[in-house]
């Protein structure tokens, strides 16, 4: 992906090649930087409490915390980026949880089945999602709030408490280490790489930055839109339901309720958005986004052992994402085109 | 460049063709005004399937108890046409419940205090969602998701989670109360004359220089900043009014379901729900308020008849997961057919020198068409 020569810019002859970040940090480097100063308040506020941040078993909580958030981020990011939202990634992560936790029943042979069969119903679901979204043209936030009902209807007809149960052999996912660092961390940094080298390298890739920023321009320019579109959606929907195995992997039991407990459509929304990406869609990163996950872990993991009461941790949840978003919201809209080094003059708002 | 755009335009306003019942006709087949003909099916279909529901005193206690529904998605009507959503109704509803609880008790002198201080703490917290959005630039879906999640855990940490409080019988009244020895329908529940006051409180308000720009503001937030409307201002009014509209739904629901802290849960996306089934578009410009009331009306509705079916309760959300998904589809399918242009030339190319020219004066001649001026009553 070349960086096309705006031709309206005065370009100069012997204009230097390409120039990224044109003045300060750019949106990542700011989450990178808040994340980098949650860490040090965190371990300073830990230390007050008399305990180490950075021992094994701490970080290992951490890390732990971030990998089902984050595999679901990652997919949100996908959607987010695309121009659309996915609010039935909490149900998608119960349902998968239940159905393969059914189908294993405690049976080690049973897994591969158990894996298809969960992760294709997800990735179904996403699929559906995805063409109600850009062939019937019903706005992603009412798609999947519908689906996200729809899927919560069934859980509740046919679940009522936990459900099936997991072999201990697919059970040592959620309970393995390499190192200090979870094996379920790893595979959630593995797909949130799978999706940088997506969005960086491949066509579909650069198609869904080009729908998530105008759609119509896209159009125009000759991508079929619903391709990118579809593409976000099912990949979505499969991390979630990777999410919910890995939930189950914990769990060790199908739990019916464990992605709406979680909150996992709202908080990985502001996750995203925390991450710097554009809630309009069309510009962003996954690593923002990871970051912005890890803020979340370590902000959970501080007030846990400063034994925050567990609804004041909302209440500084909710100032934390506004006051960092705000940080960079205001910037990031007025270079909006920020994949065009130098925006012409004509395009800035008067 | 000057073409004019006039045979375009005729199309778009059928009201001058037809006859009364043409009109009718014209609007029915808008999403705003088809959730009207849905809501009479479903009380239909209701009244089909257990004549019970057919007998008007029990109609009318229905329509009151799906009042503070319906005013939370009036609120939400503003917002959403606004452009912007507001998640934070159910957590300010929460706060309003447990404040009159908490503070009013049972005590009646602090009834009149205490309901000013809901509707000035609902204002305040419709300005700070309003101003982080307008100001800040924060998303407004992360804002008020933002205030969702500190306002709802203040709410149970203050009052510990549990139910807390009784307050006094007259307050009650506000949301259980009725008018008796009515003709015809026997009671008037006061929350419905509550909602028929603010019905035509926000139709004359959509009516007024707010309401038309707000909605402006919602279509093109650019285009109506260049014509000279405060967006900040306009969009932090609409946040105010939602929360206000929270707080009245709050108010009603103290009497009619108690207090406790998960009053008002899910409230939000049963309002978003409610105003998009009234064909209200999410995203802003287009809709209208009652289109709302009346969505929100076919949602209670609809609850009822799988009730009177014996749907088991678990398939309810199902079944409005369905029902909001085809409605959106059928609306946004009818939208574009309405508004889509026949097949015809590419509107002009917006000439860069005119936004340079429309800077001095807003009294440009007429006869050099700024760009937008074509797309402004879209």
């Amino acid at each position: 992906m070349t960086s096309p020569t705006a031709p309206t810019a005065p370009s100069a002859p012997d204009r230097p090649p390409v120039v990224r970040r044109p003045a300060g940090l750019t949106s990542t480097g700011i989450v990178l930087v808040i994340l980098a100063v949650a860490v040090v308040a965190g371990a300073v506020l830990t230390a007050i409490e008399g305990r180490n941040f950075f021992s094994t078993g701490n970080l290992r909580d951490i890390l732990t915390i971030t990998s089902t958030l984050g595999l679901i981020a990652i997919g949100q990011t996908l959607v987010i980026l695309v121009g659309s939202l996915d609010l039935s990634v909490p149900f998608v992560a119960s349902l998968t949880g239940v159905i393969a936790a059914g189908i294993m029943a405690g049976e080690t042979g049973n897994v591969p089945l158990a894996l298809v069969v969960a992760l294709g119903l997800a990735a179904l679901i996403g699929l559906v999602n995805g063409l109600v979204v850009s062939l019937l043209r019903v706005h992603g936030f009412i798609a999947t709030l519908g689906m996200g009902l729809i899927i919560s209807g069934y859980i509740a007809t046919n679940y009522q408490g936990s459900h099936g149960s997991a072999p201990r052999s697919f059970r040592l996912i959620g309970i393995s280490f390499i190192g200090p660092i979870p094996v379920s961390t790893l595979l959630m940094l593995g797909c949130a790489l799978l999706a940088i080298v997506l969005l960086r390298r491949t066509r579909v890739g650069h198609h869904l930055y080009a729908v998530g920023g105008n759609a119509e321009v896209a159009r125009l320019s000759g991508v079929r839109t619903w391709v990118p579109v579809v593409t976000a959606h099912v990949l979505c929907s499969l991390l979630a339901g990777f999410a919910g195995l890995l939930l189950l992997a914990r769990l060790s039991v199908g739990n019916p309720t464990i992605g709406s407990q979680g909150q996992y459509d709202l908080m990985s929304i502001a996750a995203v958005v925390l991450g710097g990406t554009l809630l309009a869609g069309g510009k962003g990163h996954i690593t923002g986004t990871i970051a912005g996950v890890a803020i979340f872990a370590v902000m959970d993991n501080v007030m846990g052992a400063l034994q925050t009461d567990p609804f004041l941790r909302d209440v500084v949840r909710g100032a934390v994402i506004v006051a960092a978003v705000a940080v960079y919201a205001r910037r990031e809209i007025d270079r909006r085109p920020a994949r065009f080094d130098a925006p012409s003059p004509a395009r800035r708002r008067a | 460049m000057s073409t004019p755009t006039v045979p375009y335009r005729s199309t778009t306003v059928p009201q001058h063709q037809h006859g009364l019942a043409g009109r009718v006709a014209a609007s029915v087949s808008t999403p705003g005004g088809a959730v009207f003909v849905l809501a009479f099916a479903l009380l239909v279909a209701t009244i089909f399937a257990n004549s019970n529901f057919g007998d008007p005193g029990y109609l009318i206690r229905f329509l009151g108890r799906t009042a503070p529904i319906a005013i939370a998605a009036i609120g939400q009507y503003y917002v959403i046409v606004s452009g912007e959503f507001d998640l934070s109704m159910g957590a300010v509803i929460a706060a309003q419940v447990v404040i009159a609880g908490d503070y009013i008790g049972d005590d009646q002198s602090r009834i009149v205090p205490g309901l000013v201080l809901m509707l000035a703490l609902g204002a305040f917290i419709g300005l700070v969602n309003g101003l982080l959005t307008t100001l800040l630039r924060v998303p407004s879906f992360i804002v008020t998701l933002a205030t969702m999640l500190a306002l709802a855990g203040l709410v149970r940490y203050l009052s510990g989670g549990a139910a807390s409080g009784y307050p006094h019988d007259d307050l009650r009244q506000l949301g259980r109360g009725v008018v008796e020895n009515v003709p015809v329908v026997e009671v008037l529940p006061y929350p419905l004359i509550i909602l028929g006051v603010l019905c035509v409180a926000a139709v004359w308000l959509m009516r007024r220089p707010f309401g038309r720009t707000l909605v402006a503001v919602g279509d093109n937030p650019d285009a109506a900043h260049v014509k000279g409307a405060r967006v900040w201002w306009v969009k932090t009014r609409a946040f105010m009014i939602s929360s206000l509209a929270a707080t009245v739904a709050g108010i009603l629901l103290v009497g009619s379901a108690g207090v406790h802290p998960s009053v008002g849960q899910g409230y939000e996306f049963r309002a978003i729900t409610a105003v998009v089934l009234g064909g209200v578009v999410l995203g802003g410009g287009r809709g209208w308020v009652l289109s709302a009331v009346a969505g929100a009306f076919a949602l209670e509705q609809l609850f009822t008849l799988l009730t009177v079916l014996e749907v088991d309760s678990t398939w309810r959300d199902s079944v409005q997961g369905v029902i909001i998904i085809a409605a959106v589809a059928v609306a946004a399918r009818a939208w574009t057919v309405g508004r889509r242009p026949s097949p015809k030339a590419p509107p002009p190319e917006p000439a860069r020198p005119a936004s340079v020219t429309y800077e001095p004066t807003p009294g440009t001649p007429p006869e050099q068409p700024t760009p937008g001026a074509n797309t402004g009553g879209n």
